[in-house]
Protein backbone atom coordinates (compact mmCIF):
# COMPACT_ATOMS: atom_id res chain seq x y z
CA UNK A 1 0.00 0.00 0.00
CA UNK A 2 2.78 2.52 0.53
CA UNK A 3 6.06 2.77 -0.30
CA UNK A 4 8.95 2.72 1.81
CA UNK A 5 11.98 5.92 1.75
CA UNK A 6 14.39 3.87 0.91
CA UNK A 7 13.55 2.73 -2.94
CA UNK A 8 11.70 6.59 -3.60
CA UNK A 9 13.79 9.73 -3.55
CA UNK A 10 11.37 11.48 -1.35
CA UNK A 11 11.60 15.11 -2.83
CA UNK A 12 10.47 13.37 -6.00
CA UNK A 13 7.00 12.67 -4.93
CA UNK A 14 5.05 9.08 -4.92
CA UNK A 15 5.44 9.17 -1.42
CA UNK A 16 3.28 9.45 1.17
CA UNK A 17 3.96 12.28 3.87
CA UNK A 18 3.19 10.48 7.73
CA UNK A 19 2.46 7.10 5.73
CA UNK A 20 -1.40 9.20 5.04
CA UNK A 21 -3.17 9.74 1.68
CA UNK A 22 -3.61 12.89 0.12
CA UNK A 23 -7.58 13.54 0.84
CA UNK A 24 -7.05 12.28 4.12
CA UNK A 25 -4.33 14.67 5.10
CA UNK A 26 -6.14 17.45 3.23
CA UNK A 27 -9.26 16.63 5.35
CA UNK A 28 -7.22 16.78 8.66
CA UNK A 29 -5.78 20.55 8.08
CA UNK A 30 -9.48 21.49 7.02
CA UNK A 31 -10.56 20.30 9.82
CA UNK A 32 -7.58 22.00 12.09
CA UNK A 33 -8.90 25.37 9.77
CA UNK A 34 -12.42 24.66 11.27
CA UNK A 35 -11.03 23.82 14.65
CA UNK A 36 -9.94 27.68 14.83
CA UNK A 37 -12.60 28.92 13.68
CA UNK A 38 -15.09 27.22 15.66
CA UNK A 39 -12.32 28.32 18.68
CA UNK A 40 -12.71 32.31 17.50
CA UNK A 41 -16.47 31.97 17.72
CA UNK A 42 -16.68 30.40 21.25
CA UNK A 43 -13.84 32.67 22.37
CA UNK A 44 -15.67 36.18 21.04
CA UNK A 45 -18.67 34.30 23.13
CA UNK A 46 -16.40 34.01 26.58
CA UNK A 47 -15.32 37.76 25.81
CA UNK A 48 -18.52 39.11 25.37
CA UNK A 49 -19.89 37.20 28.08
CA UNK A 50 -17.01 38.48 30.64
CA UNK A 51 -17.89 42.23 29.61
CA UNK A 52 -21.57 41.96 30.23
CA UNK A 53 -21.57 39.35 33.09
CA UNK A 54 -23.78 40.93 34.67
CA UNK A 55 -26.81 40.77 32.15
CA UNK A 56 -25.85 37.51 31.11
CA UNK A 57 -28.43 34.87 30.93
CA UNK A 58 -27.96 31.42 32.81
CA UNK A 59 -28.14 29.07 30.62
CA UNK A 60 -30.04 26.45 32.26
CA UNK A 61 -32.93 29.10 33.19
CA UNK A 62 -33.08 29.35 29.24
CA UNK A 63 -33.01 25.90 28.01
CA UNK A 64 -35.85 24.16 30.13
CA UNK A 65 -37.94 22.71 27.42
CA UNK A 66 -38.64 18.69 26.97
CA UNK A 67 -40.81 17.29 24.27
CA UNK A 68 -44.16 16.25 26.03
CA UNK A 69 -43.21 17.06 29.67
CA UNK A 70 -44.25 19.91 31.01
CA UNK A 71 -42.06 21.78 34.21
CA UNK A 72 -38.84 22.30 34.45
CA UNK A 73 -36.27 20.38 32.85
CA UNK A 74 -32.60 22.35 32.38
CA UNK A 75 -30.08 20.43 30.54
CA UNK A 76 -32.26 17.17 29.86
CA UNK A 77 -32.63 17.85 26.54
CA UNK A 78 -29.27 18.92 25.27
CA UNK A 79 -28.19 15.84 27.23
CA UNK A 80 -30.64 13.74 24.87
CA UNK A 81 -29.03 15.84 22.04
CA UNK A 82 -25.55 15.08 22.46
CA UNK A 83 -26.23 11.63 23.22
CA UNK A 84 -27.89 11.10 19.70
CA UNK A 85 -24.57 12.84 18.45
CA UNK A 86 -22.42 10.59 20.49
CA UNK A 87 -24.41 7.54 19.17
CA UNK A 88 -23.79 9.15 15.43
CA UNK A 89 -20.79 9.10 16.11
CA UNK A 90 -20.30 5.49 17.23
CA UNK A 91 -22.43 4.09 14.39
CA UNK A 92 -19.92 6.32 12.08
CA UNK A 93 -17.24 4.60 13.11
CA UNK A 94 -18.57 1.17 12.80
CA UNK A 95 -19.33 2.23 9.17
CA UNK A 96 -15.62 2.83 8.92
CA UNK A 97 -14.64 -0.48 10.62
CA UNK A 98 -16.80 -2.86 8.23
CA UNK A 99 -15.13 -0.79 5.21
CA UNK A 100 -11.78 -1.94 6.30
CA UNK A 101 -13.02 -5.52 6.41
CA UNK A 102 -14.76 -4.89 2.80
CA UNK A 103 -18.55 -5.61 4.31
CA UNK A 104 -20.60 -3.70 1.88
CA UNK A 105 -23.93 -4.76 3.37
CA UNK A 106 -22.99 -3.37 6.88
CA UNK A 107 -21.05 -0.35 5.81
CA UNK A 108 -24.91 0.24 3.99
CA UNK A 109 -26.77 -0.21 7.53
CA UNK A 110 -24.27 1.62 9.60
CA UNK A 111 -23.98 4.19 7.41
CA UNK A 112 -27.50 5.16 7.12
CA UNK A 113 -27.70 4.82 10.93
CA UNK A 114 -25.71 7.63 10.82
CA UNK A 115 -27.58 9.90 8.76
CA UNK A 116 -30.65 9.12 10.59
CA UNK A 117 -28.93 10.04 13.66
CA UNK A 118 -27.46 13.23 11.98
CA UNK A 119 -31.28 14.03 10.80
CA UNK A 120 -32.69 13.46 15.06
CA UNK A 121 -30.39 15.92 15.68
CA UNK A 122 -31.50 18.51 12.81
CA UNK A 123 -34.85 18.05 14.37
CA UNK A 124 -34.26 18.30 18.26
CA UNK A 125 -32.38 21.67 17.33
CA UNK A 126 -35.02 23.06 14.94
CA UNK A 127 -37.27 22.71 18.69
CA UNK A 128 -34.65 23.68 20.51
CA UNK A 129 -34.68 26.88 18.54
CA UNK A 130 -38.54 27.18 17.91
CA UNK A 131 -38.65 27.31 21.62
CA UNK A 132 -35.98 29.84 22.15
CA UNK A 133 -37.38 32.27 19.61
CA UNK A 134 -40.82 31.99 21.36
CA UNK A 135 -39.34 33.35 24.03
CA UNK A 136 -40.95 34.51 27.31
CA UNK A 137 -44.14 35.67 28.51
CA UNK A 138 -44.84 36.49 24.58
CA UNK A 139 -41.51 38.32 24.26
CA UNK A 140 -40.21 36.54 21.47
CA UNK A 141 -36.15 36.34 20.98
CA UNK A 142 -35.15 37.93 17.86
CA UNK A 143 -31.39 39.33 16.83
CA UNK A 144 -32.42 42.28 18.15
CA UNK A 145 -33.37 41.63 21.46
CA UNK A 146 -34.67 39.15 23.95
CA UNK A 147 -36.32 37.85 27.30
CA UNK A 148 -33.09 36.33 28.74
CA UNK A 149 -30.78 38.72 29.02
CA UNK A 150 -28.09 40.81 26.71
CA UNK A 151 -29.16 41.03 23.17
CA UNK A 152 -25.67 39.16 22.44
CA UNK A 153 -26.57 36.54 24.10
CA UNK A 154 -29.32 35.93 22.08
CA UNK A 155 -26.70 36.54 18.71
CA UNK A 156 -24.56 33.74 19.42
CA UNK A 157 -27.28 30.84 20.16
CA UNK A 158 -28.01 31.67 16.79
CA UNK A 159 -24.57 32.15 15.43
CA UNK A 160 -22.86 29.54 16.97
CA UNK A 161 -25.59 26.71 17.28
CA UNK A 162 -26.23 27.53 13.66
CA UNK A 163 -23.06 27.19 12.32
CA UNK A 164 -22.66 23.90 13.93
CA UNK A 165 -25.90 22.65 12.44
CA UNK A 166 -25.26 23.61 9.24
CA UNK A 167 -22.14 21.43 9.74
CA UNK A 168 -24.24 18.53 10.65
CA UNK A 169 -26.55 19.67 7.74
CA UNK A 170 -23.50 19.53 5.50
CA UNK A 171 -22.12 16.15 6.89
CA UNK A 172 -25.85 14.51 6.12
CA UNK A 173 -25.52 15.51 2.31
CA UNK A 174 -21.80 14.16 2.45
CA UNK A 175 -23.11 11.17 3.58
CA UNK A 176 -26.03 10.54 1.29
CA UNK A 177 -23.38 11.09 -1.49
CA UNK A 178 -20.90 8.47 -0.18
CA UNK A 179 -24.15 6.17 0.54
CA UNK A 180 -25.06 6.50 -2.40
CA UNK A 181 -21.49 5.20 -4.00
CA UNK A 182 -21.00 2.65 -1.57
CA UNK A 183 -24.78 1.17 -2.65
CA UNK A 184 -23.21 0.97 -6.80
CA UNK A 185 -20.46 -0.27 -5.54
CA UNK A 186 -17.77 2.63 -5.99
CA UNK A 187 -15.54 1.51 -3.40
CA UNK A 188 -15.88 -1.96 -3.84
CA UNK A 189 -14.41 -1.95 -7.71
CA UNK A 190 -11.92 0.63 -6.05
CA UNK A 191 -10.93 -2.17 -3.47
CA UNK A 192 -11.17 -0.09 -1.18
CA UNK A 193 -13.58 2.08 1.72
CA UNK A 194 -11.35 5.13 2.55
CA UNK A 195 -13.91 7.73 1.23
CA UNK A 196 -16.26 6.64 4.18
CA UNK A 197 -12.88 7.05 6.38
CA UNK A 198 -12.43 10.90 5.39
CA UNK A 199 -16.62 11.50 5.58
CA UNK A 200 -16.15 9.77 9.07
CA UNK A 201 -13.12 11.95 10.28
CA UNK A 202 -15.26 15.28 9.03
CA UNK A 203 -18.24 13.36 10.63
CA UNK A 204 -16.64 13.02 14.17
CA UNK A 205 -15.58 16.39 13.99
CA UNK A 206 -18.85 17.69 13.76
CA UNK A 207 -19.62 15.63 17.11
CA UNK A 208 -16.14 16.97 18.89
CA UNK A 209 -17.33 20.82 18.05
CA UNK A 210 -20.45 19.70 19.91
CA UNK A 211 -19.20 18.42 22.69
CA UNK A 212 -16.88 21.88 23.24
CA UNK A 213 -20.60 23.75 22.31
CA UNK A 214 -22.49 21.69 25.24
CA UNK A 215 -19.60 22.61 27.77
CA UNK A 216 -19.36 26.30 26.95
CA UNK A 217 -23.33 26.98 25.81
CA UNK A 218 -25.16 24.71 28.32
CA UNK A 219 -22.89 23.92 31.11
CA UNK A 220 -20.35 26.20 32.61
CA UNK B 1 -4.48 -0.20 10.25
CA UNK B 2 -4.36 -1.87 13.05
CA UNK B 3 -8.65 -1.86 13.15
CA UNK B 4 -8.03 -4.52 10.45
CA UNK B 5 -7.70 -7.26 12.49
CA UNK B 6 -9.40 -5.84 16.08
CA UNK B 7 -13.45 -5.95 16.54
CA UNK B 8 -15.74 -3.85 17.42
CA UNK B 9 -15.57 -3.72 21.63
CA UNK B 10 -12.86 -0.63 21.32
CA UNK B 11 -16.07 1.23 19.31
CA UNK B 12 -18.24 0.32 22.06
CA UNK B 13 -15.65 0.99 25.14
CA UNK B 14 -15.19 4.68 24.03
CA UNK B 15 -19.17 5.03 24.01
CA UNK B 16 -19.53 3.83 27.11
CA UNK B 17 -16.68 6.40 28.54
CA UNK B 18 -18.27 9.26 26.08
CA UNK B 19 -21.80 8.88 27.97
CA UNK B 20 -20.48 7.99 31.47
CA UNK B 21 -18.74 11.15 31.57
CA UNK B 22 -21.73 13.27 29.88
CA UNK B 23 -23.95 11.75 32.60
CA UNK B 24 -21.77 12.92 35.46
CA UNK B 25 -21.54 16.22 33.99
CA UNK B 26 -25.21 16.63 33.32
CA UNK B 27 -25.90 14.80 36.78
CA UNK B 28 -23.20 17.49 38.53
CA UNK B 29 -24.90 20.60 36.62
CA UNK B 30 -28.27 19.72 38.59
CA UNK B 31 -27.21 19.02 41.48
CA UNK B 32 -24.39 21.71 41.83
CA UNK B 33 -22.68 20.24 44.97
CA UNK B 34 -21.72 23.57 47.59
CA UNK B 35 -18.28 22.55 47.72
CA UNK B 36 -17.62 22.94 44.06
CA UNK B 37 -18.96 26.55 44.05
CA UNK B 38 -16.09 28.44 45.28
CA UNK B 39 -14.15 30.98 43.08
CA UNK B 40 -11.12 29.43 41.11
CA UNK B 41 -8.71 31.12 38.93
CA UNK B 42 -11.85 33.45 37.71
CA UNK B 43 -14.31 31.23 37.64
CA UNK B 44 -16.28 28.73 39.54
CA UNK B 45 -14.32 25.38 40.66
CA UNK B 46 -17.61 23.43 38.74
CA UNK B 47 -16.64 25.05 36.04
CA UNK B 48 -13.41 23.74 35.78
CA UNK B 49 -14.37 20.22 36.27
CA UNK B 50 -16.25 20.56 33.32
CA UNK B 51 -13.45 21.80 30.91
CA UNK B 52 -11.37 18.88 32.78
CA UNK B 53 -14.12 16.59 31.60
CA UNK B 54 -14.68 17.91 28.40
CA UNK B 55 -10.87 17.77 27.14
CA UNK B 56 -11.19 14.21 28.34
CA UNK B 57 -14.23 13.31 25.46
CA UNK B 58 -12.42 15.43 22.84
CA UNK B 59 -9.11 13.50 23.54
CA UNK B 60 -11.13 10.17 23.23
CA UNK B 61 -13.14 11.73 19.94
CA UNK B 62 -9.70 12.62 18.41
CA UNK B 63 -7.77 9.55 19.04
CA UNK B 64 -10.20 6.66 19.14
CA UNK B 65 -12.85 7.22 16.85
CA UNK B 66 -10.59 9.94 14.63
CA UNK B 67 -8.03 7.36 14.69
CA UNK B 68 -6.03 10.17 15.44
CA UNK B 69 -4.02 8.16 17.90
CA UNK B 70 -2.96 5.53 15.70
CA UNK B 71 -1.43 7.01 13.19
CA UNK B 72 2.54 8.17 12.61
CA UNK B 73 3.61 10.59 15.46
CA UNK B 74 4.59 13.28 12.79
CA UNK B 75 0.59 13.48 11.48
CA UNK B 76 -0.07 13.29 15.20
CA UNK B 77 1.43 16.02 16.36
CA UNK B 78 1.11 18.19 13.40
CA UNK B 79 -2.69 18.49 14.16
CA UNK B 80 -2.08 18.39 18.02
CA UNK B 81 0.34 20.79 18.43
CA UNK B 82 -1.34 24.12 16.38
CA UNK B 83 -4.85 23.21 18.37
CA UNK B 84 -3.33 22.40 21.46
CA UNK B 85 -1.23 25.95 21.45
CA UNK B 86 -3.18 28.43 19.31
CA UNK B 87 -6.60 27.53 21.29
CA UNK B 88 -5.23 27.92 25.29
CA UNK B 89 -3.97 30.70 24.10
CA UNK B 90 -6.49 32.62 22.38
CA UNK B 91 -8.97 31.55 25.13
CA UNK B 92 -6.55 33.02 28.11
CA UNK B 93 -5.83 36.96 25.98
CA UNK B 94 -8.90 37.37 25.26
CA UNK B 95 -10.87 35.99 28.33
CA UNK B 96 -8.17 38.51 30.20
CA UNK B 97 -9.56 40.95 27.77
CA UNK B 98 -13.18 40.78 28.58
CA UNK B 99 -12.79 40.83 31.99
CA UNK B 100 -11.08 44.29 32.02
CA UNK B 101 -13.87 45.52 29.68
CA UNK B 102 -15.96 44.32 32.28
CA UNK B 103 -14.12 46.69 34.68
CA UNK B 104 -13.86 49.41 32.57
CA UNK B 105 -17.63 49.84 31.64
Amino acid sequence: MTQSIENTNAWEGGVRPYNASYGKLMMWFFLITDALTFSGFLVAYGFSRFKFQDLWPVAEDVFTHFPFMHGHHPLLFVALMTFILIMSSVTMVLAVNYGHKMEKEKVILWLSLTIVGGAIFLGSQAWEWAHFIHGLDGVPATLVSNPYGHALFADYFFFITGFHGFHVFSGILILTVILINVIKGTYEKRGHYEMVEKVGLYWHFVDLVWVFVFTFFYLV
Amino acid sequence: MANETKGNWWIWKVFWILLGITTFEVALGMIKPDFLMGEFLGTKLINHVFIILTLVKAAYIVLEFMHLGHETKGLKWTILLPAIILIPYLFFIILTEGGYAYMMM
